[in-house]
C-alpha cells in the first residue's frame, strides 16, 4: 500500500535558517524512502521577515503546499511565528515551537500607546510544545544549532528512525558545526514534555495621557532643531520660520524639543484622558 | 533540487555551453547553479536584454545557450526576444522566464506564457523539479530541430519547489561554428519579411508535432470532468480531483488543439485550471471549446490545492469544506533593512530634507516603509532617474527632487537616465547607493564590483568617472554611516542648480562578506526614551521593558545583531548609545 501523505509546516524569520532546516528534513524524509517534495519561498522575505517551508512525503507526492487545516506538523523557530501558523495544523495535528522572541521593528513603533503588537496570550497555541530550543543549542555547543533541536523533537513525534536524520545533517551542514548539530539533534530527540510554561510576560499597559506643545513664537530664533530632532516628526516652521505643531496627534510626549530648545520656546503639556 | 537546479541541469546535460542572466527572484540560482558545472561559461550580464544579445550571439555562434531571468527582466529583453524568434537559432538557445504569481519578491505579476504567443516562439510549462530538468533539455531540442529559441516559463513554486529529479549524463552538442546567412541574421525589412513566414511556417510544423501527443500526459478518469492545465496547477488538481480525468500540457504553445478537442469530448464539464490569466481558456474558445477556468478560479495571485478546492466547491462539484479556524492574532512581520545597512540613514536625511523621492528597485526600496517613509514613488528596475527628471518638470513637486538608486539598478538601466538629466539640465540629485553589491537577491557581482559571476576579478566601472562623462558636474562620494557628511553632501546638491551626484561608498553588510564590527550598546540611566534611534528602523534596536518619564520605554541594543555602525549613536541627543566596551567608563 501506498504510503499516505503527510506534511510538516516549517516557520520562523528571515536569518534563522528555517530553509536550512527543511533542506535537511527533506534529504532525511528521502532517506527514509519516502517521495518528498518542498516548497518555500524567499526572496524578499530574507530581510527580517517571515520565511516558511511546506514539505510533503509519503508513498507519491502530488502538491507541494498544505493547505491551512493539514498539516500534521508545525515547527515554529519563534513564538510569534507559532501563533500565525499554529492553524495549519489538522485538528490533531501538532505544534512544537522554539521559546525565542524577536520583536519586529513594526511591533515597536506605536510608540505613542507603545502597545506591543508582539503576542504575549498563549491560549490560541493549546497544546503547543514549547521549548527554549535555543539554549538547548546554546548548551550542545551553538546558539544557531536550534533548528536541529526542533528537527530532533519532529523526528520524534512523526515516529521517524533517528539515523536518516543524522546523516542528512552530516551531508548538508558545514563540517565546522557539524558535532554542535548533532548534539542538538540529539538533544532535541531525547527531550521530555512537558518543558516550559508557555505564557510570553504581559506587556504593561499604556498610560492615558494626551500632549500638547506650548510654543512661544516670540522666543523662537527659526534655529530649526526641534524640527530635525522631533522623533515623531511633529513639526516645521511656518512660512515665518517660526515652528509650529504640524501633526499633533502623532507627538507622544517625549519632550525633546522641550529640553533642546536654546531658548526655552516650547512646554510640553500632558494631560491625563478620562478613560471612557 | 530545487526547480532552478533542475534548470540548471537540464541546460546541461544538453550541452550548453553559454549561460547569460541577470539576477532576479525567482531566477537567479539558475546561472549560480550553471556556474558549478565544467565546460559551462556562466555569467552575470549588466541587464537582461545584454543577456540576451549575448545568448543569441553565442547560439549564432554554433554554441548551445541559455539566458535566464524574473518575469518583469523578460520586458526589458523584449526587444531582442520578439525579433530572435524571426531569426532563429544557431546551437539551440533556451530563454527561461521564471513568473511571481502572488507578487511573492516582485513588482507585479504579469503572465509571460502571453510573451510567446506575440513572438511566436514554442513555450514550456513544467511543473515540478524533474519536469524542469526534462524539459530544459528538450528545449534545446526543439530550438535546434524547429530552428527558433524556446521560452520555458516556470513560477516562485517550481523554482523553489524541491522534488526528485533523475540526472542523466551530459550530450555534447556538436560545434557548429558560426555559418555566415545575412538573409537570416540580417533583419533588413525584405529579409524580416521573409522570416516572418519561416515562423509562422514552423509554429505551424510544431502544432503538428504536438498534435501526435508529444508534451502532453493524460490521465484518465470517469466521464463526468475533464481537466486541461499546466504547469504546477496539475499537481493541485490530481491533488483536489484525484478521480478527474486530466490532460496536462506541457507545451502551451503552439496549442495541440484537436488534441485538446478530443480529450474535451469525453467529459460533460470542461475545466482549465491556470494561474494568473486565462491564456489558455481563451484559446480554447477562440476554437469554440466551452471550458469554465477563471469563472471559478482567481485570476490574481498564486494557486494552491486548497484555492483549487474551492474553485471546484463553487462550481459544484466538492462539497464546501470546512473553512479551518482563522490565525490567532499577531504582529505582522514585514521585511526591514539589516542593523547597520547603509541604506537607512541617507533616507532619514532625505527625510529631514522634505525631498520629494522618486526610488528605483532594490533593498532600499523597504525605505518606503514606516518609520523611513523616505521613499515616494518605485515602478520599475531604472526609472528612477528619468521619473525625477519628469516630477521636477513638472514644477509640481514641492520639494527638493531626489532619485534614489542602487548601484545594480543604475548600471542596469539607470545611465541612461542620468543622461537624459545631463541633457535636459534638470533640478535632480541622483542618489547612488552604492553597496558594491546586487543585494535584494542574495549579493551577485555586476560590472561595478571588480568580479565574475566565479569571483575572479575584472576591471570595475568607475562611477565617478562615468558620471563625469556624461557631463555631470557635481559629483561628492559621501560616508553613509557619517549623518554630518550625508546632510551637508545632500543640502549642497539639493541647493545646486542643474543635476548633481551623490554617491554613498559604504559596501552590504551582508555580502559579499559579513560586516561585523564592534557592537554598540544603550547605557540604560542615560536614556530619556525619546525614541529618536528608533527612526532609522534599525532591527537592532528594541524596547526594554524598562521605563523612563510617564512609563515610556527605553530603548536597548541586541549586541548579537548590531554591526556597530555608529548611526543611532549619532542620532542619540542623550549620549545614551555607546560602544559596548565602554560601559563603566566616565
Ligand atoms: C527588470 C528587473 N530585473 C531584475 C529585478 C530583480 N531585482 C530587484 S532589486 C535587484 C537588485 C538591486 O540591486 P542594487 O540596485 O544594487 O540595490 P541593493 O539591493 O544592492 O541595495 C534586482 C536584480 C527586477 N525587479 N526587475
Ligand atoms: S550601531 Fe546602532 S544603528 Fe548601527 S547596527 Fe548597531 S544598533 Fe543598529
Ligand atoms: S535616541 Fe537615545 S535617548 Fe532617545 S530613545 Fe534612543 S537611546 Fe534613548
Amino acid at each position: 500500500m501506498i504510503a499516505a501523505t503527510r506534511g510538516v509546516l516549517l516557520a520562523g524569520v528571515g536569518g534563522q535558517g528555517v530553509i536550512l532546516a527543511s533542506h535537511i528534513a527533506a534529504e532525511a524524509l528521502l532517506r527514509c524512502g519516502f517521495d518528498v517534495k518542498q516548497s518555500e519561498v524567499h526572496g524578499m522575505s530574507q530581510r527580517g521577515g517571515v520565511v516558511t517551508s511546506h514539505l510533503r512525503f509519503g508513498g507519491q507526492v502530488a502538491s507541494p503546499l498544505i493547505a491551512p487545516g493539514e498539516a500534521d506538523l508545525v515547527i515554529a523557530f519563534e513564538w510569534a511565528e507559532a501563533l500565525r501558523w499554529s492553524s495549519h495544523r489538522r485538528p490533531e495535528g501538532k505544534l512544537v515551537s522554539d521559546r525565542r522572541r524577536i520583536l519586529p521593528p513594526v511591533a515597536c513603533l506605536d510608540r505613542r500607546g507603545w502597545a506591543s503588537a508582539y503576542p504575549a496570550d498563549a491560549s490560541a497555541l493549546g497544546d503547543a510544545l514549547v521549548v527554549d530550543a535555543t539554549a538547548i543549542a546554546r548548551e550542545a555547543g551553538n546558539e544557531k544549532a536550534a533548528g536541529s533541536v526542533l528537527l530532533g523533537i519532529a523526528s520524534a513525534l512523526l515516529e521517524l528512525p533517528e539515523q536518516p536524520w543524522q546523516e542528512s545533517i552530516v551531508a548538508t551542514v558545514p563540517t565546522k558545526t557539524r558535532a554542535a548539530n548533532l548534539a542538538a539533534f540529539a538533544a532535541g530527540r531525547t527531550l521530555h514534555f512537558p518543558a516550559a510554561e508557555l505564557a510570553a510576560p504581559a506587556p504593561p499597559s499604556p498610560p492615558l495621557v494626551r500632549h500638547r506643545l506650548e510654543i512661544e513664537t516670540a522666543w523662537c530664533k527659526s534655529c530649526d532643531i526641534c524640527v530635525r530632532l522631533c522623533p515623531e516628526r511633529c513639526l516645521t516652521l511656518d512660512a515665518a520660520l517660526k515652528a509650529k505643531v504640524v501633526d499633533p496627534d502623532a507627538c507622544t510626549g517625549c519632550r525633546l524639543c522641550e529640553m533642546l530648545c536654546p531658548d526655552f520656546a516650547i512646554t510640553v503639556v500632558s494631560e491625563e484622558v478620562a478613560v471612557a | 533540487m530545487s526547480g532552478n537546479e533542475a534548470v540548471a541541469r537540464g541546460a546541461y546535460e544538453a550541452g550548453v555551453r553559454v549561460a547569460a542572466a541577470y539576477p532576479g527572484t525567482p531566477s537567479t540560482e539558475i546561472l549560480e547553479a550553471l556556474a558549478t558545472y565544467p565546460s559551462v561559461d556562466a555569467r552575470w550580464s549588466p541587464n537582461e536584454k545584454v543577456a540576451l544579445d549575448v545568448a543569441l550571439g553565442a547560439s549564432l555562434g554554433g554554441a548551445r545557450s541559455l539566458a535566464a531571468m524574473k518575469h518583469v527582466g523578460l520586458n526589458v529583453a523584449a526587444d531582442t526576444f520578439m525579433t530572435a524568434a524571426y531569426v532563429g537559432v544557431g546551437g539551440g538557445l533556451v530563454v527561461i522566464s521564471a513568473d511571481d504569481p502572488g507578487m511573492h519578491s516582485s513588482q507585479n505579476e504579469q503572465d509571460n506564457r502571453f510573451f510567446a504567443r506575440l513572438a511566436g516562439v514554442p513555450l514550456l510549462e513544467p511543473a515540478d523539479s524533474e519536469d524542469a530538468r526534462r524539459l530544459t533539455r528538450a528545449a534545446f531540442e526543439i530550438s535546434e530541430e524547429f530552428d527558433t529559441p524556446v521560452l520555458l516559463r516556470t513560477t516562485t513554486r517550481v523554482a523553489h519547489g524541491r522534488s526528485l529529479v533523475q540526472p542523466a549524463e551530459r550530450t555534447e552538442a556538436p560545434a557548429r561554428g558560426f555559418q555566415r546567412d545575412r538573409a537570416k541574421y540580417v533583419m533588413l525589412p525584405a529579409n524580416a519579411r521573409r522570416r516572418r513566414l519561416a515562423l509562422l511556417e514552423r509554429l505551424e510544423r510544431l502544432r503538428v508535432r504536438a498534435e501526435e501527443g508529444a508534451f502532453t500526459t493524460e490521465i484518465e478518469g470517469d466521464s463526468t470532468v475533464g481537466v486541461v492545465t499546466s504547469g504546477i496547477p496539475y499537481h493541485y488538481v490530481r491533488e483536489v480531483l484525484p478521480d478527474a480525468g486530466v490532460l496536462r500540457l506541457a507545451l502551451t504553445n503552439p496549442l495541440p488543439i484537436e488534441r485538446i478537442r478530443a480529450f474535451a469530448a469525453k467529459f460533460e464539464r470542461l475545466f482549465v485550471v491556470e494561474e494568473l490569466e486565462p491564456f489558455l481558456e481563451d484559446a480554447l474558445a477562440a476554437a469554440g471549446l466551452r471550458a469554465e477556468g477563471k469563472a471559478f478560479f482567481p485570476r490574481t495571485g498564486e494557486l494552491s490545492p486548497d484555492v483549487v478546492r474551492q474553485g471546484f466547491a463553487r462550481a459544484g462539484l466538492l462539497a464546501a469544506g470546512t473553512v479551518p479556524a482563522a490565525a490567532p492574532a499577531t504582529t505582522p512581520r514585514p521585511p526591514v533593512l539589516c542593523p547597520g545597512c547603509p541604506h537607512s540613514a541617507p533616507f532619514l536625511v532625505l527625510r529631514r530634507l522634505n525631498a520629494v523621492v522618486a526610488g528605483d528597485i532594490g533593498c532600499y526600496t523597504l525605505a518606503a516603509l514606516e518609520p523611513l517613509a523616505a521613499m515616494d514613488t518605485c515602478i520599475a528596475m531604472g526609472s528612477s532617474i528619468g521619473m525625477a527628471v519628469g516630477l521636477a518638470a513638472s514644477g509640481g513637486a514641492g520639494g527638493p527632487v531626489v532619485a534614489t538608486i542602487g548601484d545594480s539598478t543604475f548600471l542596469h538601466s539607470g545611465v541612461q537616465g542620468l543622461m537624459e538629466a545631463v541633457y535636459s539640465q534638470a533640478d535632480i540629485t541622483v542618489l547612488i547607493l552604492d553597496n558594491g553589491t546586487t543585494a535584494m537577491t542574495g549579493g551577485q557581482h555586476h560590472p561595478g564590483t571588480g568580479a565574475a559571476l566565479d569571483g575572479s576579478p575584472r576591471p570595475a566601472v568607475d562611477l565617478v568617472g562615468l558620471c563625469r562623462s556624461l557631463g555631470v558636474e557635481q559629483i561628492e562620494v559621501v560616508d553613509p554611516y557619517d549623518m554630518g557628511a550625508l546632510e551637508r553632501g545632500l543640502e549642497r546638491a539639493t541647493a545646486r542648480r542643474g543635476p548633481a551626484v551623490v554617491i554613498t561608498n559604504r559596501p552590504c553588510v551582508e555580502a559579499p562578506v559579513k560586516i561585523r564590527d564592534h557592537p554598540f550598546e544603550v547605557i540604560d540611566d542615560r536614556c530619556i526614551a525619546c525614541q529618536l534611534c528608533m527612526n532609522l528602523d534599525c532591527p537592532s534596536l528594541l524596547w526594554t521593558d524598562a521605563t523612563w518619564h510617564e512609563d515610556r520605554r527605553r530603548v536597548e541594543i541586541d549586541g548579537s545583531t548590531c554591526t556597530g555602525c555608529t548611526v543611532c549613536a549619532q542620532l542619540c541627543p542623550a549620549g545614551a548609545i555607546v560602544p559596548l566596551a565602554m560601559v563603566g567608563a566616565p
